[in-house]
């Protein structure tokens, strides 16, 4: 309570409800990105945005470049997938993605010399975009580029960025909000990169509103990283239709619905019908945006992106540009390895990120960080009776019913837990933060949501084979 | 947590990477440190002063009724437990030592003399036994498990219940009175005759007063006699300092608004209580009570007689907060706390009863499950219009 007063007396862009975890991110936040090259096998899944999954274009044993097209698909909402190093395609093969689902891949081993430019990381970190105009820019052509260089949804979502850019007749745009808010403890990617790399966040910014046709972009940024905020600020100089605001430190902040609402106000309808896009805002992920412009203007695909190790579980935290399906094992191996008391390592962070049971995962192009926690770190869930004090319905950021809808979903009551929006949830975990009793609403909702979905496609397989 | 167990614990070294497995469970991996026991706790906590106060004003009784209730809503948990062959972790969750102090707070002093002893005991048992245990526990029932049990007592011993003895820092001016009346000296007075000393509480005071009142004006004939009773209760009357501290008669913990109402404010700044319930219900009651006051000023005393006397400070804090009973949802508590200091207010001014939370706060609980069907929240941003 009296945080969310002291934001509010700051001036600072807040949404109602929420929560404010501990930030965590003192571990890699003033750590430079490294770039990391790659020795073993690489893996890349052809699945690694919302979507149609990807088909190889690449024959095994095939030699390709770096950054060569190696997987496509026709269908709309997709995005094609490129070698990230120069080297040897294998056999496909199957593998285990950071979220739980086994889906088609193709190893790649790296070349045994030049595998990747030496310049790898200057390159991506380049500072000097000065002679380049957006507004010089086709607006199709824009939207085309992105999706050539395979741009998805960086905050985690993955879903294909082209789609997003689109003009609609229907459903104009007139805001583009750059989430810069890395709202997730402990990550600290978006952070470094906005630190080192802000111009051609800012051209990619610019771009993504010249495509969807807007009058304004915004980048928020959360209070906590004061020098982010400072360098885009300098970023974005003489460039009047561009801001930088200054989220409160809450808890999601980097939701779109929280988002939207902090910075202007407007509420998105629920999901999951509702998009940021009925209240003509689209929102791009900062990461997003520099693989924008990088693809756009410099005509790189999207072959590597920053993720942060880190947690009290690593040896040695930091922030490194990966090539996308470098295995977890070879990344925390380069960090000096686990501490023994590890119990969890997340792909992602601590509110959304899901477990990996080992390390034979690939980072893929939704994974911004790798958080290893220790036994101390993470939470116990001792469940014991609900004791209807009310938490979980005060902070839930979308206004949920949320011990009720976990409690039809213990009961099986699937039905009911409809009736009380359980689609609607983001599944960001407020509830579970807050409940005293220790009950896990989230992962309850989650599951029921699962099943829900479950039951939906085994009845539509029924109605197939019955007519 | 086998899993975890099961991660040896071996040395950080890079091979070992690929051979450990690691925990695997659903999103969040964070939770804040706010449990079901240290709620009860801090619960606890902002009750001691009251009680401190109730061992000032009414000395042993207070703790006696506390250690009573406390034991007997225990004892009636485990059973409970026992029964159902679950384990005894509730006894320590608190719940149960809150619900003892709830009820032993709105007890009588004279609920501690020696043959009484046994129905503060019994209505903690009751409180548990019949007001959470046969719902299914903690979360479960409908009424407030306190209220519950002072309701039994209420029904089974309204004698008791309504036994008001004097405060410590009243006694030697009763004792005086008293002596005056049988024209004996204070020394000369016999145990008997003191334990046998009672008072009128404030409310009580009230309910009178309004009644001379009424017959006054509906009987002419003998309109001296009831203006002159009138006017002695009114003489008699607490001053407002008087039952802000609490020093009158009435229940063990809850005389004393000014402490309940501090204590109260600190829960809610520590985020213990919703601040919803407990503002809606002053409000009705100083609405209320500012109304009929202006109405009738000689009949009805003002709002402020109302928020400092009985158990309206110490039920708006303490017990229209209780979470089980009251509505989930944010707007559900403010129609809530509204209804109990409507209630509250129609049973203390209309009713037979002068005192009225217990009932108003039932009465409410059992409303409870309408008023959040009706306040179900919509989800953030509506559902999208196609
Ligand atoms: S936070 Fe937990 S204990 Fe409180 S109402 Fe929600 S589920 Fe129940
Ligand atoms: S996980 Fe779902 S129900 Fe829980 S707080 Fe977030 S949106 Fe609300």
């Amino acid at each position: 309570m009296i945080q969310v007063l002291r934001d509010r007396l700051k001036g600072l862009k807040v949404f109602s409800r929420g929560i404010h975890p501990p930030h965590r991110k003192k571990y890699s936040e003033s750590l430079p990105i490294r770039a990391y090259i790659p020795k073993g096998e690489l893996m890349i899944p052809m699945v690694q945005h919302i979507g149609a999954p990807c088909e190889p274009v690449v024959k095994a044993r095939e030699e390709v470049v770096f950054g060569q097209k190696i997987a496509d698909v026709g269908a709309p909402v997709s995005a094609p997938i490129h070698a990230t190093v120069s080297g040897k395609i294998g056999v496909g093969t199957v593998c285990l993605l950071p979220s739980g689902r086994r889906v088609p891949a193709l190893p790649l081993k790296p070349a045994e010399s030049e595998a990747l430019p030496a310049n790898v990381l200057e390159d991506f970190l380049d500072r000097d975009w000065d002679g380049v105009d957006p507004a010089g820019y086709d607006p199709e052509a824009i939207v085309q580029t992105v999706r050539e260089a395979g741009v998805v949804g960086q905050g985690g979502a993955t879903f294909p960025t082209h789609f997003k850019l689109r003009r609609n007749p229907k459903t104009p745009i007139d805001t583009v909000i750059l989430n810069g808010c890395e709202c997730e403890p402990y990550l600290t990617a978006d952070h470094r990169l906005m630190v080192e790399a802000p111009e051609p966040i800012v051209i990619g910014l610019q771009l993504a509103v010249r495509a969807c046709g807007a009058e304004r972009g915004i980048i928020a940024i959360e209070e906590n990283k004061p020098d982010a905020i400072e360098a885009m600020r300098k970023a974005i100089a003489g460039r009047p239709e561009l801001d930088v605001v200054v989220c409160a430190t809450q808890y999601p902040m980097g939701g779109e619905r929280q988002l939207i609402a902090a910075v202007l106000g407007r509420e998105v309808p629920s999901a999951p019908l509702g998009l940021p896009l009925h209240v003509r805002v689209v929102v791009v992920n900062v990461a997003t945006a520099h693989s924008i412009a990088r693809g756009v203007v410099k005509g790189k695909p999207f072959t590597h992106r920053v993720v942060s190790v880190t947690g009290g579980g690593v040896v040695e935290p930091g922030n490194w540009l990966v090539p996308v399906g470098t295995m977890f094992s070879e990344l925390i191996a380069a960090c000096g390895g686990v501490k023994p008391d590890v119990v969890k390592v997340l792909a992602g962070g601590p509110m959304m990120g899901p477990t990996v049971p080992h390390l034979d995962v690939p980072v893929t192009k939704g994974v911004g960080g790798i958080t290893i926690m220790t036994e101390a770190e993470t939470a116990h869930w001792q469940e014991s009776p609900c004791m209807r004090c009310g938490r979980c319905v005060s902070n839930c950021p979308l206004y949920l019913s949320t011990t009720k809808i976990a409690h039809a979903v213990m009961h099986r009551d699937y039905e009911l837990a409809e009736k009380y929006h359980m689609s609607a949830c983001c599944e960001c975990g407020c509830c579970s933060y807050v409940c005293p009793a220790g009950i896990p609403l989230a992962q309850y909702i989650r599951a029921g949501k699962n099943q829900v979905r479950m039951i939906a496609a085994q009845k539509k397989a029924q109605d197939k084979k019955a007519g | 947590m086998s899993e975890a167990q099961s991660v040896p614990p071996s040395k950080a070294e890079p091979a070992a990477v690929q051979e450990r497995g690691f925990l695997v469970s659903s999103a969040p991996h964070l939770a804040d440190r706010a449990t079901t026991s240290r709620i009860m706790f801090e619960v606890v906590l902002a009750m001691v002063p009251l009680l401190a106060a109730g061992i000032y004003f009414f000395r042993f009784a207070a703790v006696a009724l506390t250690v009573l209730c406390v034991a007997g809503c225990l004892a009636a948990e485990a059973v409970a437990n026992r029964m159902r062959g679950w384990s005894q972790a509730s006894l320590r969750d608190g719940s149960a030592v809150v619900t003892g102090m709830i009820l032993a707070f709105s007890l009588p002093a004279s609920m501690a003399s020696g043959s009484r002893f046994y129905m503060a005991f019994m209505g903690g048992v009751v409180a548990i036994a019949l007001g959470k245990a046969v719902f299914g526990g903690l979360g479960n029932n409908l009424f407030n498990p306190a209220m519950v049990g002072r309701a039994f007592l209420m029904i089974c011993f309204p004698a008791a219940m309504a036994a008001w003895i004097p405060t410590a820092p009243m006694m030697p001016e009763a004792k005086a009175t008293l002596a005056a009346e049988k024209g004996v000296s204070v020394d000369a007075l016999g145990r008997e005759d003191v334990d046998a000393i009672t008072t009128a509480t404030p409310l009580y005071q009230a309910a009178k007063l309004s009644e001379y009142v009424a017959k006054a004006e509906s009987e002419p004939e003998k309109q001296d006699v009831f203006r002159a009773q009138a006017q002695k209760i009114r003489d008699a009357m607490p001053g407002l300092w008087r039952l802000a501290i609490g020093n009158v008669g009435g229940c063990v913990g809850e005389t004393s608004a000014l402490i309940a109402l501090i204590c109260g404010l600190w829960l809610v700044v520590r985020g213990v209580a919703d601040w919803r319930s407990p503002a809606a219900l002053l409000a009705v009651v100083v609405v209320f009570a500012g109304l009929a006051h202006w109405i009738n000023p000689g009949r009805f005393p003002g709002p402020l007689y109302h928020l400092t006397s009985g158990a309206l400070m110490f039920g708006a804090f303490f017990i229209a907060t209780d979470y089980v009973g009251a509505p989930l949802t944010a707007s559900g508590r403010l129609i809530f706390g509204a209804g109990v200091g409507l209630l509250v207010m129609l049973i203390r001014t209309f009713g037979a009863y002068p005192e009225g939370v217990m009932f108003a706060i039932l009465i409410m609980n059992a409303l409870t499950p309408l008023i959040e069907r009706a306040t179900h929240p919509k989800p953030f941003g509506g559902q999208l219009q196609t």
